[in-house]
């Protein structure tokens, strides 16, 4: 059977005023239904190109992606996207809950049915409260909430995170990645999440991709089998989140060298010869 | 890409132009209405042969500077006064927001009565239009001012007029400058309105003496005439304005006032 | 208690004493031109009956609206049109320049021309007038829709007039609405000169009239009703303006707070 998310030979170059920048070279990477996978690499290793590619926000230059099947040309009805820029993806002149509610407006959902969405989705970030708001009398991680709501009430079959905490302080950044995490293992939702934060990935994902410098190529595809409850406290003193951790360390460091990777890039690397789990 | 830009705003203009002498000539407007292209170029170049026309536009000239130098002078040092000492702006607030919408042409019937056709009519109407401008802008941006740089330069010991000067009028200036742009464009439409109404000379007064005089393609490159000193004075003051704040176009939106 | 009436005298006191001065310094004038305001004030009521409201103050403040009306609808939407596309704003911006750059009392003599001396003479130069600042502006403010939150609205399927209606003119209403408060004094403005130069009502025919009868009284009670539209109509534009873009004010502010 197809996998849910199926990225292949995805290749982006940017042209313009005579300058040619290859920001992705050639791109192959399967997310299953139901799956958390983390992309991580170096700053400035065209993460964000990817994910637009993928969101179909950009066309890319070769190579395809599906969705359950289906090739992505536009925007998919079956994506939802979290921006970093959580203060400008919310629209400022809308109250939280109408922000929420915008996009299923758009999709033609009775009023009653809305309703329901938007609630559910602002309880489940813990902001029933904050419907009635305008974004900006929330606070950063309370708007990053609110886009993630907006994604969930969206019912995407995969929801597509752009370093969706890169801007917030380290608390709230640790209290939404168990918001994530929470979301993903309650409603069994679809994820890509792209960060530049190794401790992020590893913590997160059950698989980490982890991505060369520019122009990018997955350098390794990793397994984490860190038991699927994890803590922000038991969980990041764990040495198996230590070895993890350290080994995409070296590989990013490898990556800035800009030294190959040490097998071929589309294999399933293991960290100290621990089972490899093929998928 | 400045190059496409560039020959799409000449194909702009071109088919601007190239309408403005078909549209009289296939009659779909009647030429004595809206004569051709041409004609009205024509009548342009016998004006900028005509002695009295030169004289014409240096009374404009003299009128929009002399009323925008008073205005932006009394502007700035009104706006700072009211900013600095304690209450004044507090206390003017309502009188400001009272004045400050009068429309100046209000003011035109009195200007007749006290000044006749002269240049003090035409002041009388540029300075009290541009003046609220200027002030407003200026009020805002002292009220811009961050505590946090003014308590910086109170803890280095900096003193009240060094602090006008390093502070206060550094944070002012960007609102200053879209103060004097606005009201150099609110200058000229004050002046050649005070010229054409009231009938001080200029090229206003020129404008309404070819409307009595039936000659539409004069009046017509007339108006081309008022139109490209608007043109010159809006683009001129958006230069100065870039120029002088390089380094603080992009901290700030204008204020919507 | 005692915050709102220092409030309060703050608000009243500069307008009291500046009307208690003109009153005492003109109290025995006999200067024809700067009458008493004693006079001045007991001569309003006389000129300004509620006949001469209808037959003069109400048809000027119809053109205005009318005008205003033509110029806001027009100037948004041919400058939505205009900003969302890249090229033909480069295409339209060298004229758009030049014709906001006219003066727009200039434009009353060619308007009669075509238009007459009626009332659609006014309306036509109050809309020619206003809907460059309006236009402009729009152009701006749709230009320069954030580019995160267009990407928000394409990937949530946000398009066509949802879109307008919900992210472009919402992102662009603070602009358009400087433009709109520009185009709102030059509609005053025009709305009294286009009545000075040819009409038989309203208020700029009216207060031309008393100056040309030396009614120097009347005059002043007729500059006084100009300055007091003026300020009427500025207030209604705020309550408007604070009503549409009560979020724009609080992000503001809580931009200031927060930077």
């Amino acid at each position: 059977m197809g996998a849910l998310l199926d990225v292949s030979g995805l290749n982006k170059v940017y042209e313009g005023s005579g300058r040619r920048v290859e920001a992705v070279r050639d791109l192959t990477f399967t997310v299953e239904s139901g799956e958390l996978v983390c992309l991580v690499g170096p700053s400035g290793c065209g993460k964000t190109t990817l994910l637009k590619c993928v969101g179909g926000l950009l066309a890319p230059t070769a190579g395809q992606v599906t969705l359950s099947g289906r090739p992505v040309s536009g925007p998919p009805p079956g994506m939802a996207f979290v921006f970093q820029e959580y203060g400008r993806s919310l629209f400022p002149w809308m109250r939280v809950g109408d922000n929420v509610e915008l996009p299923l407006k758009q999709k033609g959902l009775s009023k009653s049915r809305r309703g329901e969405l938007v609630d559910d989705a602002l309880r489940s970030v813990g902001l029933a409260d904050a419907a009635g708001a305008y974004p900006w009398q929330l606070s950063g991680g309370m708007q990053q909430r609110v886009a993630i709501a907006r994604a969930l009430a969206y019912e995407p079959e995969i929801l597509l995170m752009d370093e969706p905490f890169a801007a917030v302080d380290a608390q709230t950044r640790a209290d939404l990645e168990d918001l994530v995490r929470g979301l993903w293992r309650e409603r069994g939702i679809t994820i890509l999440f792209v960060t530049h934060d190794i401790d992020e990935a590893v913590y997160l994902g059950e698989r980490v991709l982890v991505l060369s410098g520019s122009p990018t190529v997955v350098r390794e595809r990793l397994r984490i089998d860190l038991p699927a409850e994890r803590d922000q406290l038991h969980t990041r003193v764990a040495p198996r989140f230590a070895e993890l951790r350290t080994h995409v360390y070296e590989q990013i460091q490898a990556a800035k060298r800009g030294t190959p990777a040490p097998e071929p890039s589309d294999r399933i690397v293991d960290v100290e010869d621990r089972p490899v789990d093929k998928s | 890409m400045r190059g496409t830009n560039a020959v799409l705003g000449a194909t702009g203009l071109a088919v601007f132009l190239a309408l403005g002498e078909a549209v009289p000539r296939l009659g779909l407007v009647k030429e004595a209405y809206f004569p051709p292209v041409a004609r009205i170029a024509g009548a342009l170049g016998d004006e900028l042969s005509d002695d009295t026309f030169w004289t014409a536009l240096g009374d404009t000239l003299t009128g929009w500077a002399l009323g925008l130098a008073v205005a932006v002078s009394a502007g700035i040092v009104i706006g700072v006064l009211v900013s600095v000492v304690p209450y004044l702006r507090e206390a003017t607030a309502s009188t400001i927001e009272f004045l400050r919408p009068i429309p100046s042409v209000a003011l035109i019937p009195l200007a007749v009565l006290l000044y006749g056709s002269e240049l003090r009519s035409v002041l009388l109407l540029v300075v009290y239009a541009s003046f609220w401008q200027v002030l407003v802008q200026v009020l805002y941006g002292i009220q811009d001012l961050d505590p946090v740089a003014d308590e910086t330069a109170r803890s280095y010991g900096l003193g009240g007029w060094a602090r006008v000067r390093y502070v206060l009028w550094p944070t002012a200036l960007p609102y200053v400058m879209t103060g004097v742009r606005l009201a150099a464009a609110v200058a000229l439409i004050l002046t050649v309105t005070a010229e054409l109404v009231i009938g001080a000379p200029g090229l206003g007064a020129r404008i309404a003496i070819a409307q009595n005089s039936q000659a539409v393609p004069e009046m017509y490159a007339l108006i081309v005439v008022t139109g490209l000193l608007g043109l010159v004075i809006n683009v001129g003051a958006r230069t100065v304005e870039r120029r002088a704040l390089a380094w603080h176009q992009s901290v700030r939106g204008e204020v919507t006032v | 208690m005692t915050r709102f009436l220092l409030r309060l005298a703050f608000v009243v006191a500069l307008p009291l004493f500046l009307l208690g001065l003109w009153w005492l310094a003109s109290d025995d004038s006999t200067n024809p031109f700067w009458p008493p305001l004693r006079t001045i004030l007991t001569t309003f009521p006389d000129v300004w009956t509620s006949e001469r409201l209808r037959a003069d103050v109400l048809p000027s403040v119809l053109r205005l609206s009318a005008g205003y009306a033509v110029a806001a609808v027009a100037g948004v939407a041919v400058g939505t049109v205009i900003g969302s596309y890249r090229r033909v704003r480069a295409l339209c911006e060298p004229v758009l320049e030049f014709l906001r750059a006219i003066p727009a009392p200039v434009l009353i003599p060619v308007i009669m021309l075509f238009a007459g001396i009626g009332d659609t003479m006014k309306i036509t130069v109050i809309a020619s007038g206003c809907v460059w600042p309006i236009l402009l502006n729009t152009v701006e403010g749709v230009r320069a829709v954030d580019p995160v939150m267009a990407e928000t609205a394409r990937s949530y399927g946000i398009t066509g007039a949802a879109r307008l209606r919900n992210v472009v003119l919402r992102s662009a209403s603070p602009q358009i609405f400087a433009g709109l408060r520009q185009a709102l004094s030059i509609a005053i403005i025009l709305m009294v000169i286009s009545e000075m130069f040819a009409a038989s009502n309203g208020l700029g025919f009216t207060i031309v009239q008393f100056q040309r009868g030396f009614a120097v009284p009347d005059m002043w009670t007729g500059i006084l009703v100009l300055g007091l539209l003026g300020f009427a109509l500025s207030v209604v534009f705020q309550l408007v303006e604070r009503r549409v873009l009560g979020w724009y004010h609080g992000l503001r502010a809580s931009a200031r707070r927060s930077p």
